[in-house]
């Protein structure tokens, strides 16, 4: 296990650097400075700025001390709004943005696992394809389209919730509801499936002989084999969870990370897009490391110590 | 002989022998067919059939190719803007009505759903040809050449996709051409793990031990032995790719970083028509946010019949 552990950290590692790098020369290969606009600024001062930016530097020197920040975790100032640090945004967005991205998660994986468990419990019923409706929808509507139906219905014409901004509980229903369904339409159908499977299989059988209430059978027997597939996707679902967060940040006017980031791209500003996007990454690797680990956690049949068993 | 009429005597004890005539040889009878033979190919087009919904969502894919190509003909509206006609409500002139520009919105639909669906394609096309290769060459050649070829498959898989593509489009600067390089660029490994784990097991087959011995290169036993036979989860995953890059190009353009005006798509018709929730023009939203779920429901659907259908295992 600890050897996995590691073998796991050393790959996240190389893919955080690599990120991390690219991103740094991505950025350094476009053409035009954040500073081309402003043509009246004189010489010097444009001087200035870019030695205080570091932008005269050669790249190389430039890669270092971004290296050098990222290790301390201080990102720097914004180019765009003077006042304000990298650092500074992140702290105002990020509890916001890791708030409506945790809700949505376990929304997600909570009502996903029951609608795949009810489904499979009543196969070829009613109920499973009314569940399964739901999650065809939920996989085809974008949250974007789904967001603005929402607000639309609920808080527009019915008035139920308020239809912006992040502040109380009844502010978090809308945008949760609309981040949520598609990952639990997938959870959903993720679930399904791997219960039918496992529901047909011989120690489920023995279980019901020995006289096991059905509760205990799914949910001490069948349902911890069930997870194992939802658990793979967990790390991607955190993905598009994350970017969904800018669509819906932008739709619901919350204060979080997404703003700063689409804000800093169609503004050019190096650090704010570098500090994000690096944040933004980190943040998905140690997910889906952590996601690696709870699967050999949970999965019996891997071995996880020995080399053959993989 | 004797053997034979002993036992058919304890069969039958009551009829005599002699009524047993061997019956004439017929050859033809012998070779005929009863039923068609049914090629893999047939039979799972015979099952994707009977899947009721997948064949609804292949016809309403058909119908928006064929209006993406006909639709801008169809209408009587260009594309130019009709300052005097601008927000009306969907009429028998303007049969979707029009948006804050006076541009007809039907016109505008179809010719969004032209890049929508190129965009989808292009990208599935380009997935599928890196991904087989990548993928076909890594499982074949095993050992240590894919073993390393799958560690920079993991390190790739932890990038996280978006963000790559919003990266690429500030450098590369925003348009069609972009989307579709910044969506393959992370878009292949699916399909390149897919077609590894099948390179992998039907490598050892038979057949494909039979083609070596014969002295085949690689490149034929990959084209002609292992791909033919691994054709049936590469078009799901294709299937499933379509949706995912027109989705990812919606999402690109609604948020503003996707195609650039005067060009259109359905994500930016929705990303335009957004503040109708407040105005209450519903068409300006209704119509491009109704043909992107349509669509990727039928994709999905599709896709869901096919994995059936294709499946080695449904088969009788």
């Amino acid at each position: 296990m600890t050897s996995y552990i590691l073998k796991r950290l050393g790959a996240m590692l190389v893919t955080l650097w690599l990120i991390v790098t690219l991103t740094f020369f991505l950025m350094h290969s476009v053409p035009g400075s954040p500073f081309n606009e402003e043509r009246t600024t004189n010489e010097a001062i444009q001087k200035n700025l870019e030695a205080y930016f570091h932008l005269d530097e050669p790249l190389y020197v430039q890669y270092g001390i971004y290296m050098k920040s990222l290790v301390t975790f201080d990102f720097g100032p914004s180019i765009k709004r003077s006042s304000d640090s990298v650092n500074a945004m992140l702290e105002r967005g990020f509890p916001i943005s890791f708030e409506l991205g945790f809700i949505t998660l376990v929304t997600a994986i909570v009502s996903g696992l029951f609608l795949g468990i009810i489904a499979a419990l009543r196969h070829n019923g009613f109920v499973d394809y009314l569940a399964m409706t739901i999650a065809v929808l939920g996989i085809s509507i974008p949250n974007f389209v789904l967001a603005t139906l929402l607000i639309q219905q609920l808080a527009v014409t019915y008035e139920i919730f308020p239809a912006a901004t992040w502040q109380s509980p009844m502010h978090m229903v809308l945008p949760t509801l609309a981040l949520a369904t598609g990952p639990m339409a997938i959870i959903a159908r993720l679930t399904r499936a791997s219960m039918l499977e496992v529901l047909t299989q011989d120690y489920i059988r023995t279980a019901k002989a020995k006289g096991l209430s059905p509760v205990k059978i799914v949910f001490k027997h069948a349902l911890r084999n069930a997870m194992l597939p939802v658990v793979t996707v967990l790390g991607t679902l955190a993905a598009s969870i994350l970017t969904g967060t800018f669509v819906i940040e932008k739709i619901f006017a919350i204060p979080g990370m997404g703003r700063y980031f689409v804000e800093s791209i169609s503004n050019r500003d190096y650090p704010v897009i570098m500090g994000t996007t690096v944040f933004y990454s980190a943040i998905l690797i140690i997910m889906l490391f952590l996601v690696d680990i709870a699967y050999g956690l949970l999965d019996p049949r891997i071995k996880l110590h020995k080399k053959e068993g993989r | 002989m004797e053997l034979r009429k002993k036992q058919n005597s304890l069969i039958t004890p009551d009829i005599p022998d002699e009524w047993f005539t061997p019956r004439a040889k017929d050859i033809e009878q012998a070779e005929k067919v009863t039923r068609p033979s049914l090629s893999y190919w047939k039979d799972a087009w015979y099952r994707l059939l009977k899947n009721k919904l997948a064949i609804l969502g292949l016809f309403f894919l058909l119908f928006v190719v064929f209006m993406a190509i006909f639709g801008p003909l169809i209408s009587q509206h260009g594309l130019d803007q009709k300052l005097q006609d601008q927000n009306l409500p969907p009429s028998t002139t303007y049969w979707f009505g029009t948006d804050g520009l006076g541009r007809d919105v039907f016109t505008r639909t179809w010719y969004g759903a032209r890049v929508s669906l190129f965009v989808g394609v292009a990208a599935a096309l380009i997935d599928f040809i890196v991904g087989v290769t990548y993928g076909g060459f890594s499982g074949y050649k095993g050992g240590k050449i894919d073993n390393f070829m799958m560690r920079i498959i993991e390190v790739l898989y932890g990038l996280p996709h978006l963000l790559v593509v919003i990266l690429l489009m500030v450098v590369m600067g925003p348009g069609l051409a972009t989307i579709i390089v910044a969506l393959s660029v992370t878009g292949w490994i699916g399909m390149a793990r897919i077609v590894r784990g099948q390179v992998l097991q039907i490598k050892n087959y038979e057949f494909v031990l039979a083609s070596k011995t014969f002295g085949t290169k690689t490149g034929r036993i990959i084209r002609k032995n292992l791909l033919p036979n691994t054709m049936g989860p590469i078009i799901v995953q294709m299937t499933l790719t379509v949706p995912a890059a027109i989705f990812a190009e919606a999402f690109l353009s609604f948020l503003g970083l996707g195609i650039q005006p005067p060009f259109t798509s359905w994500g930016m018709m929705a990303d335009e028509g957004l503040s109708s929730i407040l105005t209450g023009y519903w068409w300006r939203l209704f119509f491009p946010a109704f043909f992107i779920s349509v669509t990727m429901f039928a994709f999905n659907v599709l896709g869901d019949g096919l994995q059936d259908a294709l499946d080695p295992k449904m088969r009788r």
